[in-house]
């Protein structure tokens, strides 16, 4: 039993400790991509390349005043980010990065993975409604409306590889694909993805904190560590989403000659490339144009995937 | 390698106490360290630099009150599908034709739904 409890914390502690390096870098790292896609240098001045930036945006925001508005109802004020923060760490628990390397395996894996999300959307709502400012409570309702509606269709967007993968388990999901799930199901793939961006707030639906029209959206009000929080949780929850894409649709570990965890990294920063790309790429969205996507477009093209897939496995 | 001794979920819980007096223990050791120069103009909501005109507690528009509705209903019927899309192959010929009509009574409640107007935002 204390072996079992030793082996778990020093898994633990390994991966809490890479998932907040990479987590810290992958700030300077979307800095870095965004400003050579615009023909600039990104940050350049602290430390060779900028690469200590990450480190001093850190300090900087740990020593920074904290204010809290007088409107704001302190208490929830304080809880929203560290729910945010717990929601998004926690998630790290189950991500395999290898066969045999991940903190536990639970045989409900996505289904952990999506509740815990959820609870994590609620972060935001209650950033937004307890900061008492126009902006942040205009950022929240948004948000809730945004993200609840794209989990929905997150979630629908994976019954089709489960019904392949016939596991909840993210180890036995990847092990059910000798080939990987992305060729089987095309349509799931790119309304994951979609779903995914409009659920992490990344760039073209990053309507809770749009800055042209809502100043910052839920945290507006937020400083200081706190406001660094959101941004941990934002930056971890785009890891966990591109974890498991790699995951689901594009078999995990699994491929040749290289050790599994280096497929997996390679894979994983495939998608973390795509959404910072997208960001570089695309304007954002209307609030409607955004809702109509959703609810008129991706809902009936998921069932339908959903209907077709179970016919094909049918005659095949 | 599975934990032989404990249960799977013991590592989550872990993880969870370490999330929690991370986010709770760098959030107190800031508050020693950092500086306090608050005045009244300072702690004021956020309104472009002007005073803050009314108290931030607007009416909520309907559509978002809908929107939610919606998520409620859906989301249950993908939680329903979860574990139905886990035993597909073993439910065979019936457990596809249960899903689709399934399916299909779903739809008829979205084209409502959609009718009434629901989807729009304007």
């Amino acid at each position: 039993m204390w072996h079992d409890l030793g082996l778990a914390l020093l898994r633990i502690v390994i991966v809490f400790a890479v998932a907040l390096f990479f987590v810290a870098y992958l700030t300077y790292l979307e800095r870095k991509i965004i400003g050579h896609m615009q023909v600039r240098m990104g940050p350049m001045r602290v430390g060779p390349h900028g690469l200590l930036q990450p480190i001093a945006d850190g300090l900087k925001l740990f020593f920074k005043e904290d204010i809290v508005p007088t409107e704001a109802y302190r208490l929830t004020f304080y809880f929203a980010p560290i729910l945010c923060l717990v929601c998004a760490l926690v998630l790290f628990a189950i991500i395999p990065v290898d066969k045999n390397f991940m903190i536990t395996r639970l045989n409900i894996g996505l289904l952990y993975v999506l509740s815990i999300a959820s609870v994590g959307v609620m972060g935001i709502i209650l950033a937004g409604w307890s900061s008492g400012s126009k902006y942040s409570l205009l950022g929240g309702l948004r948000s809730a409306a945004q993200m609840f509606s794209y989990e929905i269709f997150l979630g629908f967007s994976l019954i089709g590889p489960l019904m392949i993968a016939g596991s909840l388990d993210l180890v036995k999901i990847v092990e059910a694909q000798k080939v990987p799930l992305i060729v089987y199901q095309p349509v799931a793939f790119v309304i994951y993805l979609i779903a995914a961006l409009g659920e992490i707030n990344r760039v073209p639906f990053d309507l809770p904190e749009a800055e042209s029209e809502l100043v910052a959206g839920f945290h507006t009000e937020y400083s200081g560590m706190k406001f660094a929080y959101f941004f941990l949780a934002e930056y971890a929850n785009m890891l966990i989403v591109s974890a498991i894409a790699t995951i689901v649709f594009l078999a995990g570990w699994k491929g040749p000659v290289l050790p599994g965890w280096l497929w997996f990294l390679i894979k994983m920063s495939i998608f973390v490339f795509f959404f910072i790309w997208v960001r570089a790429t695309f304007p954002r969205y209307r609030y409607d144009q955004f809702m109509g996507i959703g609810w008129k477009i991706m809902l009936p093209l998921v069932l339908a995937n959903i209907v077709v897939t179970g016919i094909v496995m049918m005659l095949v | 390698m599975p934990y032989q001794h404990i249960s799977p979920y013991v590592p989550v819980l872990i993880l969870f106490v370490i999330a929690v007096a991370f986010g709770i223990i760098t959030l107190a050791v800031a508050y020693l360290v950092r500086p306090r120069f608050s005045y009244d103009e300072k702690l004021s909501p956020y309104e472009c630099g002007i005073n803050p005109l009314m108290p931030a507690k607007v009416r909520v528009p309907i559509r978002f009150f809908v929107i939610i509705l919606l998520f409620l209903l859906f989301d249950v019927e993908a939680v329903f599908m979860y574990p139905w899309a886990v035993m597909y192959k073993k439910l065979g010929i019936w457990g596809f034709v249960e899903m689709f009509l399934f399916i299909v009574i779903l739809l008829i409640g979205y084209i409502y739904a959609w009718v009434k107007g629901a989807l729009e935002w304007e």
